[in-house]
């Protein structure tokens, strides 16, 4: 007696017996996150492409005819009807059938004859702001290079020639870049919300109280508590990148080793905050809610969806309170940009440390509020 | 300090905010008695548990449990007490046998010894067909059977048991009393707490707390003998009846009567002394109530209680009127 992980090992063997009782919320804790991950695999592409786009070409002679056929050509637009007059241009973008609406006016071509500056009115519909970037972007590319090449006329080369190179994801391709920080996201929910109903749930039943008596100290309850998560998070952590890897060809550049060793600081750290919440809940339905004002920041203020840099001073602050922006960085880092344990090394120190601080916070909130 | 003696309190003292929930509390239990702890609910009889046995810091005051001192000394404490909550306190999806298991580890017992504790209290409970059974799905009686084996593992010396009949079987109440007078002959201390009247006449020493104070102690007959529960020139008396609410009815118009309880087919009165076993029967007949087998009987420790509680609660009206 007198060891501060007194009944580690009971509470370890127990748990997991808790845990191996409880067939449907293991199922549903290790499939979700996968049926989730499936979902929003293939289903989200961040590439704008084939934007549905109404055309009302007044003009209809060879030159408009080729224009269009450049626009169709570029992939980011797709015809999807062709209009009479203003009004049907206009009411076919209102009422969301087009995203885009090119007007190509009745003398295009007689402009283009004699040296004139001919015009087409493009229409972009503001309501999402990543398709109306792309349409402005590629609308005013289409325009440029159809300019320069009746500038400079059939054997003339263009003097300056801008080379873009996609680094780590050349394809582009969405998965990229939306999975390894999903995984962050993911996680959450075998962690921070299973555990946050551990210790509750004790309370609720009177074991807690029981246990209490006994020569159990808090370290050995909570890390007791906390092992058998850690392994089910980790079972979780391999599955999702199983399917990543497999399933939706996301290549991991860095060292999987590395990657799997700086997840359990993560998984750590989420499960000790379920921990900690459980810790100052009274009830499960408390627990839940708690749980969940965990997850918008997770999600939003993580660079996970927007990013980082464009925040509001505010939430960039915020930011680095959230344990998910480390570890965002960890997989993504390991993942796409190959990062070695030096480039990664600060944010699973920083992990590190956020957890073992949660634990402390936990076990000295244990030891201070003697149930009453 | 506490020399011999199983547990010793000093005013003991709880306070939650304004609410004194236990006020100035001096026990003292030998070893080796049943102790029973009674009083309406609310009344601080958990409270006092949970002070004594360290899950809860008192305000004032100390406690010792087999000499040693609960905030001095809790490791020492803890080894020597079992506690039996009024939940039990189980695991619901774990079985029997798990259960056990648990609880025996987590007092550290180990390899064999942990296996022949499990057995000897399985043994004495009769546990033997439900060890792979899930704890939830017991009933009553034999939760409170596992309970009582799982807080007893580590072979304490002081048990608690915090209403440990509430909603459980009659059989099982019986049982439940004769084991713990096996073990107290074993040497082992109870201090249980009840509502039950007949369980508190089984126990050897009592103490009735009211209003977070405690304010009566001693054996049963000293209980009983207490000249506040036997107020001056009445006697009790008992007879049987066919007609219990006509009965009591009546007996409310004869001034001679005190007061008047039903208690199954028989009625319980307070008269006056001066009203004899005669002329009582007499009065009873002219009103046409049958009454059988009068006889003079002393308190139960129910109308013990009621009288102390009615006392206590006249003498806080009192005080009430005099601060208003």
């Amino acid at each position: 007696m007198g060891n501060a992980f007194e009944g580690f090992w009971a509470v370890l063997v127990k748990e997991s017996l808790h845990l191996s009782r409880d067939s449907v919320a293991l199922v549903l804790a290790l499939g979700v996150p996968l049926i989730q991950m499936s979902i929003l695999g293939w289903a989200i592409d961040t590439n704008v492409r084939q934007v549905s786009t109404v055309v009302l070409n007044e003009d209809g002679r060879r030159q408009s005819r080729e224009l269009i056929q450049r626009f169709e050509n570029s992939d980011t637009f797709r015809v999807v009807s062709y209009a009479t007059n203003d009004a049907e241009l206009h009411d076919a973008v209102r009422s969301g059938r087009a995203r885009v609406a090119i007007k190509i006016p009745v003398d295009f071509a007689d402009r283009l004859s004699k040296d004139r500056t001919a015009t087409v009115l493009i229409l972009i519909d503001g309501s999402d702001s990543s398709v109306a970037g792309q349409a402005i972007t590629v609308s005013t590319a289409i325009g440029l290079d159809e300019s320069l090449r009746r500038v400079l006329g059939p054997r003339q080369v263009l003097p300056v020639e801008i080379r873009p190179q996609l680094l780590f994801n050349p394809d582009s391709r969405s998965p990229n870049f939306f999975l390894p920080g999903l995984l962050a996201v993911l996680l959450l929910s075998v962690t921070t919300f299973l555990t946050a109903f551990s210790i509750v749930r004790e309370k609720e039943n009177g074991t807690l109280e029981q246990l209490f008596i006994t020569p159990v100290r808090p370290l050995g309850l909570l890390l007791g508590k906390i092992v058998p998560y850690l392994a089910l998070g980790f079972v979780e952590l391999c599955a999702l990148l199983i399917a990543m890897r497999w399933v939706f060809g996301v290549p991991i550049h860095g060292s999987t080793v590395l990657l799997l060793v700086l997840s359990i600081p993560y998984l750590f750290v989420a499960i000790a905050f379920g921990t900690f919440i459980s810790t100052r809940v009274s009830s499960q339905a408390q627990a839940m809610q708690m749980a969940f004002l965990t997850f918008i920041p997770s999600i939003f203020f993580s660079g996970y969806i927007f990013p980082r840099d464009t925040m509001p001073a505010f939430c960039y602050w915020l930011s680095y309170l959230v344990p998910a922006t480390y570890y965002i960085n960890i997989t993504r880092g390991i993942i796409l940009r190959g990062a070695a344990f030096q480039h990664v090394a600060v944010d699973g120190a920083i992990l590190v440390s956020m957890g073992l601080g949660l634990l402390l916070l936990a076990a000295r909130q244990f030891q201070r509020k003697v149930i009453a | 300090m506490a020399g011999e003696c199983a547990i010793q309190t000093e005013n003991l003292t709880r306070r939650f905010g304004d609410f004194t929930a236990v006020d100035g509390v001096d026990l003292r239990i030998e070893k080796q008695d049943v102790f029973g702890f009674l009083g309406p609910n609310g009344s601080g009889k958990t409270t006092v548990i949970k002070m004594i046995t360290g899950l809860l810091p008192a305000s004032e005051g100390r406690a010792w449990v087999e000499g040693y001192d609960i905030e001095e000394d809790p490791d020492a404490v803890r080894a020597r007490i079992g506690y039996m909550s009024q939940k039990f306190s189980l695991y619901n999806d774990l079985t029997v046998m798990e259960n056990l298991e648990f609880y025996g580890r987590v007092y550290g017992l180990k390899r064999e010894r942990l296996r022949s504790r499990i057995d000897a209290a399985v043994q004495l409970n009769h546990l033997q067909p439900f060890l792979s059974r899930p704890a939830g799905k017991l009933s009553g009686g034999w939760k409170q059977r596992l309970a009582l084996s799982c807080a007893m593992l580590h072979e304490p010396r002081v048990m608690f048991l915090d209403e440990p009949t509430a909603g459980i079987d009659p059989v099982a109440r019986r049982e439940l009393w004769d084991l713990i007078f096996q073990l107290s002959s074993e040497g082992i201390t109870f201090f249980v707490t009840t509502h039950y009247m007949d369980e508190a006449e089984r126990c050897n020493r009592l103490a009735y707390i009211y209003n977070s104070v405690v304010i009566a102690r001693g054996t049963p007959e000293q209980l009983r003998s207490l000249p506040e529960a036997n107020p001056r020139g009445a006697k009790r008396i008992e007879f049987r009846t066919s007609e219990i609410s006509r009965a009591l009815h009546e007996l409310r118009h004869i001034p001679e009567m005190r007061d008047a309880t039903a208690f199954g087919q028989t009625v319980h009165a307070l008269v006056d002394d001066s009203f004899d076993l005669k002329e009582i029967e007499h009065c009873l007949s002219s009103r046409g109530i049958d009454a059988a087998d009068i006889r003079e009987i002393a308190p139960s420790l129910e109308d013990v209680f009621v009288e102390l509680t009615n006392l206590r609660r006249r003498e806080l009206e009192g005080n009430n009127g005099q601060r208003v």
